[in-house]
């Protein structure tokens, strides 16, 4: 499978991610360079194997919590770090006309 | 005469408890090591020196109460990828721009809880992306060792944990934490001669560590040595609920297991890592080990893991799939860089802030790892990957039915130029051949320096372990640090 620079422009945009023309021709190549590595994963028989989601070496492993708040209540900490707010929300630009 | 420098964590403890040593006195000698080798070094980001030493004096007090941690007084390095309330915490990218965390990660939490004293937070590769530690948006870490015939041509330190690993090498901290996620604290741990261990997947908590790929990542300590790694894995690990994939399971005496004979022990090859591309001089090093752990008492089992070859174009599926996801959440609006426009609109807010504030590298495992998610091409890529990564997983299961623990070369090569291997992203993939399975199976691995090269840089050797058995791996790990007695030192060196 190849990346020509229309998929390329696609999936920068399902990334957010703004490019300029030169940029979508270096990455094409990389990306494609890239794939063509990975291509050989095809090779390999998995038929029937469960894919493995998660890191955890040992199976079932995650836990459970109780659907409860465990916290709150603290506006000025979560907003101290924001590029811009409004009282106490984040401030965007106009999202409804 | 002893420096304050020349303790090791196991050794300042000592030192500290015989009052032969204040916390003040070895935080002072590494605020001037920091000074003098930093600004060439570039291995820390942000420096916290007064913090540091108001810290040191409260350790103090602490200890001539009788209140003394397990590591009261002891100074380390933090990388930049564990948030740090009040300190800035970077990963090393522009896109955190100012970030200062209103929260302490457990693990950084953990240590100041036993009384180390914080020096300041680490250089690594952007978002922990590399293997030599150029991506970061605060410019390389430089190796401390250089080569014995070209002693002006600048090396790397390795990645992601370039920072940590050049800290504690040129003893700027006396110990350090780090992550791995494809072999970020194994390889420079190898190329600066030090040791640094990978522990399971689980042994530490992740939270309020900036992610990168969650199934992958996982905390560790570099240090000195072995023994030191020990002490600072008991603190750094254990149980905490905020992490939904930490392990409830207690954490041993690392440090004692490091004195375990491995009489009897069986030590596993896989025939699949002598592979093309391995520098003699570590292949001629990896049969020293075999031969070192022989004489020790140990049993050397010839073992195969056939899937090996597809580890590392697994990892480059999994590991960008994870990233574009986790970093999904930098969109200029919460907290970190904004980049917009007078009349941009929201989604333009985006796509400027996330091409001004990731770097190359980034960029690229985003677009990857969207791709892979990307509708129509998750089976063939995604799904396929997570079948042969159970593959993986699957063959060091076999292994374990013959085996106790694993011996392996930690890196291809010893560590190189600053300016080579850097236009094909996928030859920078190959330094972590090694090290990447025992992600993807997320078993303990540690790397441990066991020679030099023949222009005098180190070349360390890799023991992974079953599931939360580190104990064995901190037992050979500690067998061939003896055999090796590793005491070259850096050029660049506090």
């Amino acid at each position: 499978m190849s990346l020509d620079a229309a998929t390329v422009r696609r999936v920068a945009n399902l990334a957010r991610l703004r490019l300029d023309e030169t940029e979508v021709e270096k990455l094409q190549a990389e990306i494609n360079g890239i794939l063509g590595w990975i291509e050989q994963l095809q090779a390999v028989d998995t038929e029937g194997v469960e894919p493995m989601a998660g890191g955890s070496p040992v199976a079932g492993n995650l836990r459970w919590r109780q659907d409860a708040v465990t916290d709150g209540g603290q506006a000025d900490a979560v907003l101290r770090n924001a590029p811009d707010r409004e009282g106490e929300y984040f401030g965007v630009p106009k999202v409804v006309e | 005469m002893m420096r304050p420098t020349d303790y090791t964590i196991a050794g300042g403890l000592r030192a500290l408890e015989r009052r032969e040593i204040s916390a003040v006195e070895l935080t002072e000698a590494y605020v001037k090591a920091i000074e003098a080798h930093n600004p060439r070094l570039n291995a820390y980001i942000t420096v916290t020196a007064e913090q540091a030493l108001a810290e040191a004096g409260a350790s103090d007090a602490r200890r001539a109460k009788g209140e003394a941690g397990a590591l009261e007084g002891i100074p380390l390095g933090i990388k930049d990828l564990f948030c740090t309330a009040g300190t800035r915490t970077t990963a090393a990218s522009r896109i955190l721009g100012e970030f200062v965390p209103p929260y302490e990660s457990t693990v950084s939490g953990n240590l100041k809880r036993d009384g180390a004293v914080f020096l300041g937070k680490l250089n690594l590769d952007e978002f922990a992306m590399g293997s030599s530690n150029t991506t970061s948006a605060f410019g390389p870490v430089e190796n401390p060792w250089s080569r014995a015939n070209d002693p002006t041509k600048r090396l790397v330190p390795g990645g992601s944990s370039g920072g940590s690993a050049a800290a504690v090498a040129a003893r700027m901290a006396m110990g350090a934490t780090a992550t791995d996620t494809g072999g970020s604290i194994r390889q420079p741990a190898a190329f600066c001669g030090i040791a640094g261990i990978k522990p399971t997947y689980g042994r530490c908590s992740r939270w309020g560590i900036v992610a990168f790929a969650s199934s992958l990542d996982q905390a560790g300590p570099v240090a000195r040595n072995v023994e030191d790694c020990a002490i600072l894995l008991r603190s750094m690990a254990g149980f905490d609920p905020k992490d939904s994939t930490s392990a409830d399971l207690p954490v041993p005496d690392f440090q004692a297991a490091c004195t375990r004979s491995v009489k009897g022990l069986r030590i596993g090859v896989p025939a699949e890592y002598t592979m093309p591309g391995l520098a003699p001089e570590i292949e001629a090093l990896w049969q020293q080990g075999l031969a070192w752990l022989k004489d020790a008492g140990a049993e050397i089992v010839p073992i195969s893991l056939p899937h090996t070859k597809y580890a590392l174009p697994t990892y480059y599926v999994v590991a960008p799939a994870e990233a574009s996801s986790n970093l999904a959440r930098y969109d200029g609006v919460r907290f970190g860089l904004r980049s917009a426009e007078r009349d941009s609109d929201l989604r333009d807010l985006y796509e400027r802030t996330r091409a001004a504030g990731f770097g190359a590298e980034v960029r690229r495992r985003i677009m990857i790892g969207t791709y892979v998610l990307s509708a129509g091409y998750y089976d063939a890529y995604y799904l396929k990957a997570q079948k042969v990564r159970a593959l993986i997983a699957r063959d060091f299961t076999a292994a374990w039915e013959r085996v106790d623990a694993i011996v392996t070369p930690a890196t291809p090569t010893a560590a190189f130029p600053m300016d080579e291997r850097q236009d094909d992203p996928v030859t920078m993939y190959l330094n972590d051949v090694f090290t990447v399975t025992a992600n993807l199976a997320g078993l303990p691995g540690i790397a441990v320096p066991a020679g030099l090269d023949g222009q005098g840089l180190p070349l360390g050797l890799q023991v992974i372990g079953k599931a939360f058995d580190e104990e064995t791996v901190f037992a050979v790990g500690s067998a061939l640090e003896r055999a090796a007695n590793f005491t070259a030192k850096p050029q660049v060196m506090a």
